[in-house]
């Protein structure tokens, strides 16, 4: 296949960046969309020319480090898939595909297409944990929870944290990753103990952050890889409201 | 203030307005009465209403909501403009309805013509010299037929209701969702409910400027 991609390209979080033209060839259907960019960065490195940087880990759709815009869409036009999980087959030869990092007020662009995404650690750090004493570990079967509630908490911990939802909210609102987290924790009894401080500091830590106002248009599920349910930010707003009538 | 905090005072408010539009549509389905009964009722309850100091409380509840809930929505869509992603080539669309995506245009449209009925009815009420129907009421009831003889005003009303059709359907969902409803199966009834009321609300409001116009 051969390719025209325009793809962003930017020096440093500094300077501001601009679309490049890059033509490829040869691209095997089969390769990953991330595959098809290392394809592109060898012919630049042995051009002498500047690889274009993007972020990736896993290459397996877990861990939530890659993330671009693919023609205007978050991870591209397959739904609920990871970058690094779409593969050229759902591209046609010839084709002019755009590339543009998950650039918003709060992502800011460190290099081409590498986002700055640690307002999410920092949202994580103000809630998103169950505070235990180190000691023995306890008994497994002393907190009992039924299957069902297990998985309703591993549905929101799902969240593998690509930000997608944040690139393709127009508000730039980081909503559904906040709830996704804290609904996660209430779901469980384990959970439940810190509810209460958990939902003031973490949605605190968000607005600190300067992410937007959530306008529920739903559409962070729909392009979200790991469609996380729209439900959780109810919740959390339920968690909010309970907090917010129960507070001494 | 944080952002659930204005998004709790845009939901209050809302649905404030919504449960208003309940009780101010019940009252004007008097219009759709024979002209005779309706004139000398629809003017009986206009009396009755500005004459009374209950309904005095709740229409200053009216208009600091319909303020509040506008400058909250300024903020919001404001703040919203600047926080969000622009992408040199968007798709972003697909994912999402319209009217979602634009409550703060659609809630000013509404605004502007909230302004233009309060100046056409209310403001000629409280303030015009309006003649004495034969029970001695203010006759506001002509003064709704002639503004409704021009198709120009029965224009702006039925896209003005239009208007607020989009912004109900996604207002109430929204609203829920704000005020933490999150099982399912609830979510869904109320959302289904809260079309429901959009359309009754919206095509009966509509429809009172159109029976008049075409049966007058
Ligand atoms: C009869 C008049 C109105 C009714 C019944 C109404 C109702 C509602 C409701 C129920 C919501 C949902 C709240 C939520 O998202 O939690 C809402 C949202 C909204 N309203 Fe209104 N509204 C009215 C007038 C207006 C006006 C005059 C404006 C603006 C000038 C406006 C702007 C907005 C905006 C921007 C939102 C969305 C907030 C967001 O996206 O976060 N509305 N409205
Ligand atoms: S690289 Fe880990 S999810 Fe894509």
């Amino acid at each position: 296949m051969k390719l025209h991609l325009k793809i962003w390209r930017q020096k440093n979080a500094e300077t501001t960046g601009k679309l490049v033209d890059y033509t490829v060839e040869d691209v095997n259907p089969h390769m990953s969309f991330l595959e098809m960019l290392d394809h592109l960065n060898e012919k630049l490195i042995l051009a002498d020319d500047e690889p274009v940087e993007f972020d990736h880990d896993c290459r397996e759709g877990i861990c939530g480090q890659c993330g671009i815009m693919i023609n205007g869409i978050a991870h591209g036009p397959l739904k609920n898939t990871t970058t690094c999980q779409l593969h050229m087959r759902e591209f046609k030869d010839g084709d002019k595909i755009f590339i543009e990092p998950f650039q918003t007020a709060v992502f800011s662009v460190r290099k081409d297409l590498k986002v700055d995404r640690s307002a999410f650690d920092r949202i994580i750090s103000a809630g998103g944990f169950v505070s235990v004493n180190t000691g023995q570990a306890p008994e497994a079967n002393t907190t009992r929870i039924t299957h069902d509630t297990t998985e309703a908490a591993f549905d929101s911990a799902a969240c593998i944290g690509c930000g997608a939802c944040v690139a393709t909210c127009k508000n730039g609102s980081a909503v559904l990753f906040t709830a996704a987290k804290i609904s996660q924790l209430a779901q469980l009894p384990q959970g439940r103990e810190e509810r209460t401080l958990r939902v003031f500091n973490m949605v605190k830590q968000m607005d600190e952050e300067g992410f937007g106002n959530c306008s529920n248009t739903e559409a962070c599920q729909i392009e979200c890889p790991q469609n996380i349910s729209v439900l959780n930010i109810a919740r959390m707003n339920y968690e909010y409201n309970r907090a917010r009538i129960l507070r001494k | 203030m944080n952002t659930l905090t204005r998004k709790i005072i845009m939901c209050l408010t809302g649905l404030f307005l919504c449960f208003f539009l309940i009780i101010h549509f019940l009252g004007n389905l008097q219009l759709f009465l024979p002209a005779e009964e309706a004139q000398k009722s629809f003017n009986a309850y206009s009396h009755f209403l500005s004459g009374n100091p209950f309904i005095k409380i709740i229409s200053y509840g009216l208009y600091a909501c319909i303020i509040a809930h506008a400058l909250d929505a300024l903020y919001i869509t404001i703040q919203n403009k600047k926080s969000g992603g622009a992408f040199k080539h968007d798709k972003r669309d697909r994912a999402s309805k319209w009217y979602t995506r634009n409550m703060g245009i659609l809630g000013f449209v509404i605004l502007l013509f909230l302004v233009l009925h309060f100046q056409n009815f209310w403001y000629y009420y409280k303030f015009g010299s309006l003649s004495l129907d034969q029970s001695g009421n203010k006759d506001l009831y002509t003064l709704v037929v002639i503004s409704f003889q021009q198709w120009w005003i029965v224009l702006i009303y039925v896209l003005s209701m239009l208007a607020l059709f989009y912004h109900l359907v996604h207002g109430v969902h929204s609203a829920t969702r704000t005020l933490g409803v999150f099982h399912p199966k609830y979510v869904r009834w109320i959302q289904k409910t809260g079309v429901l009321y959009a359309v009754v609300i919206c095509l009966g409001f509509a429809l009172m400027p159109i029976y008049i116009y075409f049966t007058y």
